[in-house]
């Protein structure tokens, strides 16, 4: 496998706060990341950056090079859905395809109505859809430039089970066909099921990189005891919680 | 910027609320300037109670004038509404059927006629403390126009009497001699008679009888003057330093109009970028997909642009009922536009430094409203260090640089166009600075 994403030493400093410090890891093609950690950790700066909408305070990340005239070569879709309430599912689709210069915007929000299944509701204005819908067309969009990897944050914190099943099967689905997802998440459990690699940040620092089953080891506890708890365990032998 | 643009037309279109304001709003204020202008009343309506007996006159030496003729002065003055009864005129006061009455004694002639005690008229009015001071104005000016008007006719009738006595002849007052001789015929009368007497003590008392009639033809001679100056004593000349008079009701127009500009613009433009921020979407916008200039000139463009369309819908309007000068028609649009711009880029201003549309409705609507006051301050109604400070905070923001563009494009005032077409162009790209410094936040 061919790395998409490299993250090396990135520092954020707010003022004197230091939010990530000196974080490096790799993401592969196709590979499924999970950033974890307590409240404050970092981890939505550390997918900001990723996502570039903020400028590390040092280090760099490197993505693949955006396709020529695309808007960009990373998919995001931040936590709070941001997306026009007034617009309807398709409008906000097409927008934004054509914001990202989509070579066929049409082409894409179909596809991306489809995944997401919300084709029913394509003209459904987003006021009028429940929390978990408008995080699915949030999440539509951090996709509909078909990006090589993909930075989620916090992408099911407000859907229901059924809801967040789909989600991860169209996820994994992506990362099948070679799209890199990095995503945060402050469910241990989703880590554990969807992620090929964790990452542990806590308070700016990389506690921890690599499978959630060498977490599980890490903490002394059998591959088949309970993630959260393995987790928990992590932070309390570092002196963290 | 094409895509943004159609995305926030689209949201403004079912912003079915703020469309109709942005329609209404110009409607409604260009009828009601149209109207109040068009209609009011040049002159104030007053009830006017002539309570002196018909034919009453005040008697001036021989001459006489009638008391009515003070009456149709006071009715050249106002919208007179006779009335029979002091009573009557009260009820029409109370009923606001006029603003206020007047109150013609029937004492009047004679007080005038006495020469020792000054005729009096009773002004009765109500209202609250505005109103008062409107109506006192008007009215006063009103009188005081009557009052000129009076004192002239008495002051011609005076006028005739001392020519009566200069030149002699028939005065026309009752008991007096026809065919009397005129003052002015009495020194060279009385130079002869002098000559002709011998030096002695009846000689000496006629040289000095001729000397005091001389002083006293040459003196009565002049006294027409001193009459005219005591009657109009201090005439104004006007003289304006610079540019040209605009007349209150298009100078309303003007006012009217950049008020109307900068509220839908800055709050257009202010709330466009806020609402950005309040659906989370700025981060994912200026992340590559549209830069931040091009998101602040798009925001200030579309905000420029509608207000630009509301302010000339409402110039327009108000043309139907202000006679307005259509041949400057070019200068309006440069005027409008200009204007359109600087608001624009205030709105985007205020817009980046709030977080949701609210918060940079009400910052833009506090922040414009005292600055436009602030800019309709007249010069010399406050201390001079006061005014300066005025001066300068109305200088850095768009409003009164609109102001007098646009008095400027409708009026032709001073300072030329051009002046405040350049300052507008200056403000749009330092408050442009400010935008873009402000949405370096992104958050």
């Amino acid at each position: 496998m061919s790395t998409v994403l490299s993250v090396r030493a990135v520092v954020k400093r707010y003022g004197e706060l230091e939010a990530l410090r000196g974080i490096s890891f790799d993401a592969e093609a196709g590979e499924v990341v999970a950033v974890v950690g307590p409240n404050g950790a970092g981890k939505t700066t550390l997918l900001s950056i990723i996502a570039g909408t903020q400028r590390p305070s040092e280090g760099s990340v490197t993505g693949p090079a955006p396709a020529a005239g695309a808007g960009s070569a990373v998919g995001w879709a931040p936590q709070q859905p941001a997306l026009y309430a007034k617009l309807s599912v398709a409008e906000n689709l097409r927008l934004f395809a054509r914001l990202e210069r989509v070579a066929d915007p049409e082409q894409a929000v179909g596809r991306m109505l489809a995944q997401s299944g919300l084709s029913e509701r394509a003209d459904e204005r987003l006021d009028r859809l429940s929390g978990g819908n408008r995080q699915r067309v949030n999440v539509a969009i951090g996709l509909i430039a078909d990006p090589p990897v993909l930075a989620l944050d916090e992408p099911s914190a407000s859907l229901d089970p059924g809801q967040r099943e789909r989600l991860w099967e169209f996820i994994c689905g992506l990362a099948k066909k070679g799209t890199s997802v990095v995503f945060s998440s402050h469910n241990v459990g989703e880590a554990q099921r969807y992620a090929g690699r964790v990452i542990v940040l806590d308070e700016g620092d990389l506690l921890f990189d690599g499978t959630p089953q060498a977490l599980m080891r890490e903490t002394g506890q059998g591959e088949s005891a309970d993630f959260e708890r393995a987790f928990v365990a992590f932070l309390a032998e570092r002196g963290r919680r | 910027m094409r895509w943004l643009l159609q995305k926030d037309l689209l949201i403004l279109g079912r912003s079915r609320m703020l469309v109709a304001l942005l329609i209404v709003y110009p409607v409604l204020i260009a009828l009601l300037i149209g109207f109040a202008i068009s209609r009011s009343p040049s002159r104030p309506r007053v009830a006017i109670v002539d309570a002196t007996p018909a034919g009453e006159t005040v008697k001036v030496g021989s001459e006489r004038v009638e008391v009515s003729q003070y009456a149709e002065h006071l009715f050249s003055q106002v919208q007179p509404v006779s009335v029979a009864s002091r009573a009557q005129a009260i009820d029409k006061v109370k009923s606001a059927e006029v603003l206020a009455a007047v109150v013609i004694p029937p004492d009047i002639a004679a007080r005038i006629s006495s020469g020792t005690a000054q005729g009096e008229l009773e002004v009765i009015y109500n209202g609250n403390a505005l109103e008062q001071s409107i109506v006192q104005s008007q009215l006063s000016s009103a009188l005081a126009q009557a009052n000129l008007g009076f004192s002239e006719q008495i002051q011609q009738a005076a006028a005739k009497a001392i020519d009566l006595l200069l030149r002699g002849g028939n005065l026309g007052v009752l008991g007096a001699p026809g065919n009397l001789i005129g003052l002015d015929e009495i020194p060279p009368l009385l130079h002869g008679i002098v000559a002709r007497q011998r030096p002695g003590a009846d000689r000496a008392a006629l040289e000095r009888i001729s000397g005091f009639a001389d002083f006293a033809a040459q003196n009565l001679s002049v006294s027409k003057n001193v009459l005219s100056t005591v009657g109009e004593p201090i005439r104004v000349r006007s003289t304006l330093l610079h540019g040209r008079r605009t007349p209150l009701n298009t100078f309303a127009v003007v006012v009217a109009v950049s008020v109307s500009l900068m509220f839908v613009c800055v709050l257009l433009a202010a709330g466009g970028v806020a609402l950005e921020r309040e659906e989370h979407a700025l981060p994912r916008l200026v992340r590559g997909l549209v830069s931040r200039e091009v998101l602040l000139a798009e925001k200030g463009s579309l905000a420029a642009g509608c207000s630009f369309a509301v302010a000339f819908a409402l110039l327009a309007g108000v043309g139907a009922f202000v006679a307005l000068d259509w041949s400057r028609v070019g200068l309006w649009l440069a005027a409008l536009a200009l204007a359109s711009l600087a608001f624009g880029a205030l709105g985007v201003a205020i817009g980046a430094l709030a977080r949701e549309v609210r918060a940079a409705s009400l910052l833009a609507f506090v922040l414009t409203l005292p600055l436009a006051f602030l800019a309709l301050v007249p010069s010399g109604s406050g201390a001079a260090g006061l005014y300066e400070t005025i001066g300068a905070v109305s200088f850095v923001f768009p409003f009164k640089a609109s102001l007098q563009a646009l008095d400027a494009a409708v009026n032709g005032a001073s300072p030329s166009i051009w002046v405040s077409l350049v300052h507008l162009a200056g403000l749009t790209i330092v408050f442009g600075a400010l935008a873009r410094v402000g949405l370096r936040r992104v958050d």
